[in-house]
């Protein structure tokens, strides 16, 4: 392992979560100007996490708490992947064990809300992961690996520009990986939406803040992601993912919620489209 | 790190509004909390609807025979520490329902109350108000919490020592 890797070690395991946590706070904060208030501070984020870590520990069953931790465990090896450019498909796999800690945690207790909220969960599970299949395979075809190492290496030009309907794509399944309107059908970060509070209901306290932070990493994750498609120019880097994560939070504000019936076709048949129609540019342009 | 855990107490309550049997009125105001006008979320206030991710419980509306085992139920589901907050002249005092034969009478029969809220509909302001004051009361707890069992235990174990 070399020094530069260490470093880039460091920085997703420590610095993520910071970036993860501003994101976040300036995420509310635009939420609350959006709707005409004045919104909390910038740190508001990081308060509620302590605040949620001095809590009482109380807990349903002892599978919340390994479910917590394994959740976050995910989360963090995704990011830390992502640092050292590893494979596409492989931190694609990680993501996805992640995601099925946290529902086994919901249904590990036996509250109906938080049942329900699982079984949503994985309804958006089963909406997102194709759809992040099929981006992933589209930057494949158009670069011929699944390393970001070797994309970054051996590709010259912005991948949006080539695959600007499978950044579409990617922008549908973010959507519903950050938990926001109109998918925010298992959880919400709103107050007031989801039954009780979905897939979190039974998840208190510290073990809360644990899920939090972890959903800081998944933030700094998908920007990463995003950032993959203009890797050439750093300056258009960062007016993509404002842009995006923009995009992301009037999106959230603007829609009201719709229900999983609604969600899995539309999202699938308008994916499969985008994502082949997006196929047989490539195809063309290589023939 | 426990002076920053203890800041983060006071700056991101989030409280749970409990309809213990009121007319909407206090219920209202309290939502018009939520509105631009007054902005809660300000102060790192949310309104969860949760009483396992609640710090504060906001209860309006008299207490009866039926409800008293719904309040004490969400109040012994909120993590320690936690502050309970009354608003109205109902949920201080039982209001002019005070003497009817279903009524128990204000929330501070069935569980501790820190704070009482006046009005009949209590106004966001004075709801705020009394929020804040709560919060006060919630830094000091949360002070107990950190200093474990055996500390918080030794008023009693002095009180058993001296009898």
């Amino acid at each position: 392992m070399s020094m530069n890797e260490v470093i880039a070690v460091l920085a997703a395991i420590f610095v993520a979560p910071i970036i993860g946590g501003i994101v976040a706070g300036i995420d509310r904060k635009v939420t609350a100007r959006l709707q005409g208030r004045y919104g909390p501070p910038l740190l508001q984020p990081f308060y509620d996490v302590f605040k949620l870590f001095g809590k009482e520990k109380m807990i349903v069953n002892y599978w919340q708490i390994i479910c917590a931790y394994m959740y976050l465990a995910a989360d963090v090896l995704t990011v830390v992947l992502l640092a050292l450019q590893s494979d596409l498909l492989l931190i694609f796999f990680v993501l996805a064990v992640g995601g099925v800690f946290l529902v086994i945690g919901a249904l590990a207790a036996e509250s109906p809300y938080s049942q329900i909220g699982a079984q949503r969960e994985l309804i958006q599970m089963l909406t997102y992961e194709p759809l992040l299949i099929l981006v992933f395979v589209g930057i494949y075809l158009e670069t011929g690996s699944f390393k970001i190492s070797d994309i970054i290496a051996n590709y010259h030009e912005p991948l949006l520009l080539s695959l600007p309907l499978l950044f579409v794509v990617l922008g549908y399944a973010l959507v519903i990986k950050l938990k926001k309107s109109p998918f925010d059908i298992a959880t919400s970060h709103h107050a007031h939406q989801e039954i009780v509070k979905g897939v979190l209901t039974e998840y208190s306290g510290p073990y809360l803040a644990i899920i939090e932070i972890s959903h800081w990493y998944e933030t700094v994750f998908i920007l990463g992601l995003c950032a993959l498609f203009w890797h050439t120019n750093f300056i258009w880097m960062a007016v993509l993912l404002v842009v995006t994560y923009f995009g992301e939070v009037l999106v959230d504000n603007i829609c009201a919620r719709l229900t999983w019936r609604w969600m899995l076709p539309h999202a699938w048949t308008g994916g499969l489209i985008m994502s082949f129609a997006n196929y047989f540019w490539i195809y063309e342009k290589i023939k | 790190m426990k002076s920053f855990i203890n800041k983060s107490r006071v700056k991101s309550p989030w409280l749970i509004h409990f309809d213990c049997g009121s007319c909407n009125g206090c219920d209202i105001e309290v939502l018009a909390c939520l509105t631009p006008v007054y902005d809660i979320e300000r102060f790192g206030i949310l309104n969860v609807g949760n009483p396992k991710h609640a710090d504060i419980l906001v209860v309006t509306g008299t207490v009866n025979h039926r409800n008293k085992k719904a309040l004490r139920n969400v109040y012994d589901q909120m993590p320690e520490p936690k502050v309970v907050v009354a608003v109205g002249a109902c949920g201080t005092t039982g209001g002019i329902f005070r003497e009817a034969y279903n009524v128990v009478g204000g929330v501070d029969k069935i569980i501790p109350v820190d704070a009482y809220v006046s009005g009949c509909a209590a106004k966001p302001e004075s709801i705020i108000d009394g929020v804040i004051i709560a919060l006060g009361k919630l830094a000091e707890k949360g002070k107990k919490v950190d200093q474990g069992i055996f500390e918080r235990l030794e008023n009693t174990q002095n009180f058993i020592k001296n009898r």
